[in-house]
């Protein structure tokens, strides 16, 4: 049990995938510029991530190690992913078209993640097991949504800021985002795993 | 070799199936009057209705947020249509575009031309040939008459001329376009 927990909170902040291991920095600098669009741009990837760790998982487990294939893996799980967020995507538009409205350009957006395909690689690389990746996936699903939200506030209250002119915009944003990252490893150590 | 060929393969067939069953099975209708509406219009995707595309505007219709009388391109023929599918009385159009749509091409004068390239961004269609420092020139054929390069060119050098109608220029207009619905119409009428 406290494994699982370690894992959580190992996703979650020591290893954050955007700030520490710098993974899926294009929707973090992309869709943070305002909170509502960061909040939808999270739930949407906290879905794909924690599926897509799942079916990779499964994919890889029962597809890929039986056959002796796995030099495929990567394209393997490009096509899971692409597959699972264009289903979700049929799925949601059908079952509940107001999240469809929130997460709207987003969903498809989420294919092209890299912390999606990283998510699912790492589980492999670290060997782990249907529960762990599940939890891995979610966590780090989790972890973005957390910096995602915080960046996106931190980036509304930049705008009434008063920056120096040359500073302004992306410039001041990626200072931002480096800062945070500093932060962010800060919980080094934190888990030892 | 061939076994990883083949399970790629049956991997991808199978998310193949997969989708195409979802895509029948969770497909959904989309709203069939903004349908029937984006077909009626003139799909040069111009903006001048003040909506991003003619597909927008079509929805913001059906929905009644948006006047029938609003798409300079397409003219009084284009409201007249939608005013038959939706059932409504028809509106004038505003200002100059009232009475027939103005049916022309944009036309380059190539002497005063500077080879800005900003028309051809301008133009929604890609009519407008050309590259930097070269003067351009409208593919007539596929100019709609949509005028937006009429306003951001610097020096002012895109006319509108508007075709006359001819035997030469003269065809039947496509069936479903608001052209043949308002001929329909007009036909109609007259027998009644």
């Amino acid at each position: 049990m406290t494994e699982f927990a370690l894992i959580l909170i190992s996703t979650v902040l020591v290893n954050n995938f955007v700030l520490v291991k710098f993974l899926g920095l294009c929707p973090f600098l992309g869709v943070s510029s305002k909170l509502e669009t960061a909040i939808g741009m999270s739930f949407a990837t906290t879905f794909v991530l924690t599926l897509v760790s799942i079916c990779s998982y499964l994919v890889n487990e029962f597809l890929l190690i039986p056959f002796d294939i796995e030099y495929l893996r990567t394209i393997a799980f490009i096509l899971v992913i692409a597959a699972v967020v264009q289903f979700t995507e049929m799925v949601m538009h059908k079952t509940s078209p107001a999240l469809y409205q929130l997460l709207g350009i987003f969903l498809p957006l989420i294919t092209t993640n890299c912390a999606v395909l990283g998510v699912a690689l790492l589980n492999v690389q670290e060997g782990h097991g249907f529960i762990e990746s599940l939890l891995y996936g979610f966590g780090a699903a989790i972890g973005f949504s957390l910096v995602m939200v915080l960046f996106a506030a931190v980036r509304e209250r930049l705008d009434v800021a008063d920056v120096p002119a040359p500073f302004k915009g992306s410039a001041i944003a990626l200072i931002t985002a480096g800062l945070m990252s500093m932060a962010f490893m800060g919980f080094a150590g934190l888990v030892s795993a | 070799m061939l076994t990883s060929i083949l399970v790629i393969s049956g991997l991808a067939a199978a998310f193949g199936l997969l989708l195409g069953y979802a895509s029948i099975r969770f497909h959904v209708e989309g709203n069939p009057v903004a349908d029937k509406l984006d077909t009626l219009l003139p799909q040069s995707q111009c903006g001048q209705c003040g909506f991003p595309g003619c597909r927008p505007f079509a929805e913001a219709v059906a929905s009644g947020e948006a006047p029938i009388n609003a798409c300079p391109p397409g003219g009084e023929d284009t409201m007249l249509a939608l005013a038959e599918t939706l059932g409504v009385d028809p509106m004038p159009m505003g200002e100059e575009d009232a009475g027939e749509a103005v049916v022309g091409v944009a036309v380059i004068d190539e002497q005063e031309c500077i080879g800005c390239t900003i028309c051809i961004k301008a133009c929604p269609v890609d009519a407008i040939l050309g590259t930097t420092r070269q003067m351009h020139t409208v593919i007539a054929s596929e100019c709609t008459g949509c005028q937006l390069c009429i306003e951001p060119c610097p020096v002012d050098c895109i006319t509108l001329e508007s075709i006359e109608k001819t035997t030469e220029t003269w065809s039947w207009a496509l069936p479903g376009s608001p052209e043949e619905i308002a001929f329909t119409a007009k036909v109609v009428e007259n027998h009644a």
